[in-house]
């Protein structure tokens, strides 16, 4: 089944991939793959759109519409396309230093607009591309290589930051239930309008290593002993929750979705009258 | 050959500009040559405003006025600031709640009720521009009554058609005597 | 027949550009380019277009590409400190090769220096503003009618060298009304597309006869990559120091071999003429103004301007510049043009600067007497 998976949907004559033994962005990538299969999307008209990071290499092994562009405009180059083009299934693939840093402000207004594009963010809790800095989803505490005496940052929960921008569909995983996450990107992509998955990846050079956490085996097995069900975690006191990761569909509402409130303002102003020339 | 060099000026709000759009729309019906521009500061409402047109028989080279033959004033400021140092050929409209300042030939100043008009004939201060409009026009010529009235209704917001004419034809009337004083005929004919 | 019809010259930009096709635009409110905005908000739904005010700068530039991608001619405008902000994804579209237009309406700078005021300083940027060796065209306009024909025109280049083109307004033109001709016929040129898988996967390759590699829009079945990485035909990055070498010289020579078709210029009385005024955008309406004037006092001086400002009219230039005695270069700016006019005009004959940088139009009494000096 993989195998066949990577023959129909990967581009195999740029394999391998540029990532680190043991990282987590291969499971994720994959877990688009397999939500997108699922889903029996037309491939020409899947258009992957990425940023600048690790994660955002995915774009060029995947055999859409890809486009890899610069560091945190992924979204932004996302929503022309989405506008311009409403009928493509667009799906956004981002680190969390991508994201929710220098792309924070796009993430904002990107969920605030409800444009129908799925937001894949692969969290690894580090820039892992220059090097272990950290990033805007590293816990207080930890460490990175700009944070030698460790962070007095606070991260942000991406997710919940996507909810409060007005992202009308938000979930998490992590890599150590794959099936999780394929299961969320699939409901994302069903979803109509602006829908985020949080995927907690694995960086076991960098951030791992900068953070003795052991080997790619015990940070996953970290992932399965502290990762809670949303259902589950709905009944928990909050003081349980701190430091866990909190799994499934965390929120999902309907509002209008911004193509097709366009197309009613085109609808409206562009009947019939030929304006072309006049 | 004519040409004019137009400033309207005011304060922000009183619609100088689109006073001045209305103008350049009118003087372009007529085929003939206009340029229009305006300068302002960050202030949207109440700063010093100044809206420029050129209107000429021949292609207009540089689009801002250096030499104005014709200054409309709406406010006290506007008109101590843009006219010192005026040619005397320059035709000054002042309002007539305006003094006028001494450095000013009578002869080149025309005083108008263009705010009283609004105000009291029109019955809405907001149309003192349009009145402008018929005034500056019965003076300078730029367009023929049908022009103008086109000019006018291409640039204000629906549903004020009625009133938005009453003022121009208000402005109009404002100056039904008006005959050029002799230095200001020269002008006008050259 | 055509018509006169009184415009704003940012209006008569989305005129033009709607008129040739332009259906997406993406930008943020910034003096002096907001009519722009504006204008595109109201018209573009109109005529089955898509508008959007963005977050940023950055995020219009982004759109726009993305909104190309797809295969839509697409637009933004911006002022200043805009323009900067929008550099890094300039040099996107450049290296990507992703037709757009940016409009840029100079405001006085530097940073946000007079927002309402003139200036014509962002000359150097236009062509360096984005980081490492890319190929870019810029045209100015120089009145309100000419901003309409020229936006057409820095589409069409867009659409079929496959590049960014910053059209250079300056406040002066872009608030500027004036009566205009709607010309009855227009030149547009589309990009050359392919669809349906066959650029096979190879959507950068240059067929035999093409200037820039045919665009193969997204959604319509040729899977491929698109990169601000390095890259080959195949659009996959690449570390390859050949592959670099081989791309950038590409890039830069696309236009390099291909200037006659780029460049524009207008001359004006310089058949007779022993001085030559070097201006564009809207310096030339002060400049020829002054020039009437030395002329009826019996000044023998000409004008020179270039329409393409990028590249810059080489050969042009150097021509003139051995029939005259001297070339006077007057922008509104510390001197930017200028040293391109010095490289250029070597000893051919004497050149002198004429610039402002105080927020006011070089007004034609100025270059009178710029004209009139020694």
């Amino acid at each position: 089944m993989a195998s066949q998976l990577v023959e129909k949907y990967m581009r195999t004559e740029h394999l391998p991939h540029i990532w680190c033994p043991g990282c987590g962005n291969g499971v994720i990538m994959h877990a688009v793959v397999r939500a997108i299969d699922k889903l029996e999307l037309d491939k020409n008209k899947v258009c992957i759109v990425s940023g600048i990071g690790c994660s955002s290499r995915a774009a060029g092994y995947l055999d859409f519409n890809t486009i890899h562009t610069t560091h945190g405009r992924a979204l932004a180059f996302a929503t022309g396309i989405k506008l311009a083009k409403p009928e493509l299934e667009v799906v956004v693939i981002a680190g969390d230093g991508d994201i929710a840093a220098i792309g924070g402000n796009h993430l904002i207004h990107a969920a605030r607009r409800n444009v129908g594009m799925t937001v894949v963010v692969i969290n690894n809790n580090i820039y892992g591309m220059t090097g272990g800095q950290y990033s805007p989803a590293t816990p207080a505490g930890e460490f990175g290589t700009t944070a030698p005496y460790g962070n007095i940052d606070r991260p942000f929960d991406i997710a919940a930051l996507a909810a409060g921008a007005g992202a009308s569909f938000t979930a998490r995983g992590t890599v150590y239930n794959p099936a999780q996450i394929t299961s969320c990107i699939q409901k994302g992509i069903l979803h109509k309008g602006f829908s985020l998955i949080e995927c907690i990846s694995v960086c076991p050079v960098y951030y791992g290593r900068k953070n003795k956490k052991g080997s790619v085996i015990d940070m996953i097995k970290w992932q399965r002993d502290n990762s809670i069900p949303v259902e589950k975690a709905g009944k928990l006191p909050p003081e349980e929750l701190k430091g866990k990761i909190v799994t499934g569909v965390l929120s999902q509402a309907t509002y209008p979705e911004y193509t097709e409130e366009y197309a009613k303002i085109i609808e409206k102003v562009s009947g019939g009258i030929n304006y072309e020339q006049a | 050959m004519s040409r004019h060099e137009i400033m309207l000026t005011g304060s922000g709000g009183q619609g100088m500009i689109l006073a001045s759009i209305i103008l350049a729309q009118a003087a372009i019906l007529e085929n003939k040559n206009a340029a229009q521009s305006q300068s302002y500061g960050p202030e949207a409402r109440g700063g010093k405003c100044k809206a420029e047109l050129i209107v000429s028989d021949s292609f207009i080279r540089f689009p801002r006025v250096t030499n104005p033959t014709f200054i409309l004033a709406l406010t006290q400021s506007s008109l101590d600031n843009y006219t010192e140092g005026i040619s005397g050929k320059c035709i000054v409209m002042a309002d007539e709640s305006l003094k006028v300042p001494y450095w000013l030939n009578p002869d080149q100043v025309i005083r108008v009720p263009v705010l009283d008009t609004a105000r009291s004939r029109v019955g809405k201060l907001f149309t003192a521009n349009i009145v402008a409009v018929g005034a500056i026009n019965k003076v300078l010529n730029i367009a023929g009554w049908d022009n103008l009235k086109k000019a006018v209704l291409m640039h204000i917001p629906e549903k004020t058609e009625e009133i938005n004419i009453k003022a121009l034809k208000a402005g109009e009337m404002m100056l039904c005597s008006y005959q050029p004083a002799p230095s200001a005929e020269r002008l006008l004919i050259a | 027949m055509s018509r006169l019809v009184l415009m704003q010259g940012n209006e008569a930009c989305v005129e033009g550009a709607i008129a040739c096709g332009m259906r997406f635009f993406a930008g943020y409110p910034i003096t002096p380019s907001t009519e722009i905005a504006e204008y595109c908000a109201l018209r573009l739904p109109m005529v089955k277009g898509h508008f959007i005010q963005m977050e940023d700068e950055i995020a219009s530039m982004a759109a726009v590409i993305g909104a190309s991608v797809a295969g839509v001619k697409s637009m933004t405008a911006t002022s200043g400190p805009g323009f900067s902000l929008k550099q890094e994804n300039i040099g996107y579209a450049s290296a990507a090769e992703i037709p757009c237009v940016i409009v840029n309406a100079q405001r006085s700078g530097p940073s946000t220096g007079l927002p309402t005021s003139p200036s014509q300083g962002d000359v150097m940027q236009s062509r360096w503003g984005t980081h490492g060796d890319h190929p870019i065209i810029v045209l100015s306009p120089s009145s309100v009618s000419e901003t309409y024909t020229l936006i057409i025109r820095a589409f069409n280049l867009s659409e079929k060298y496959r590049t960014p083109v910053i059209f250079l307004m300056d406040e002066m033109v872009g608030h500027l009304r004036e009566g205009i001709e709607i010309p009855e016929h227009i030149e547009i040129v589309n990009r050359k597309v392919i669809k349906g898988g066959q650029s096979q996967h190879m959507p950068y390759r240059i067929p035999d006869g093409e200037c820039a590699p045919v665009f193969a829009p997204f959604g319509e079945g040729d899977r491929y990559n698109i990169t601000g990485l390095i890259h080959d035909e195949s659009g996959f990055p690449t570390n390859s120091h050949i592959e670099a070498n081989r791309m950038i010289t590409r890039l830069m020579r696309k236009i390099e071999d291909n200037v006659d078709d780029i460049v524009a210029t207008e001359e004006r009385y310089t058949e007779d003429a022993d001085i030559a005024v070097l201006c564009y955008g809207g310096t030339t309406r002060s400049v020829l103004e002054a020039i009437d004037e030395a002329r009826s006092k019996g000044i023998r001086v000409g004008m020179f301007r270039p329409i393409t400002l990028w590249p810059f009219p080489e050969k042009e230039l150097f021509k003139l510049s051995g029939k005259i005695k001297k070339l006077i270069v007057a922008e509104h700016n510390y001197g930017q043009i200028v040293l391109e006019a010095e490289r250029v005009v070597k000893n051919n004959c004497s050149l002198k600067f004429t610039g402002k940088v105080d927020g006011t139009l070089i007004s034609p009494a100025e270059i009178l007497r710029a004209i009139e000096e020694d």
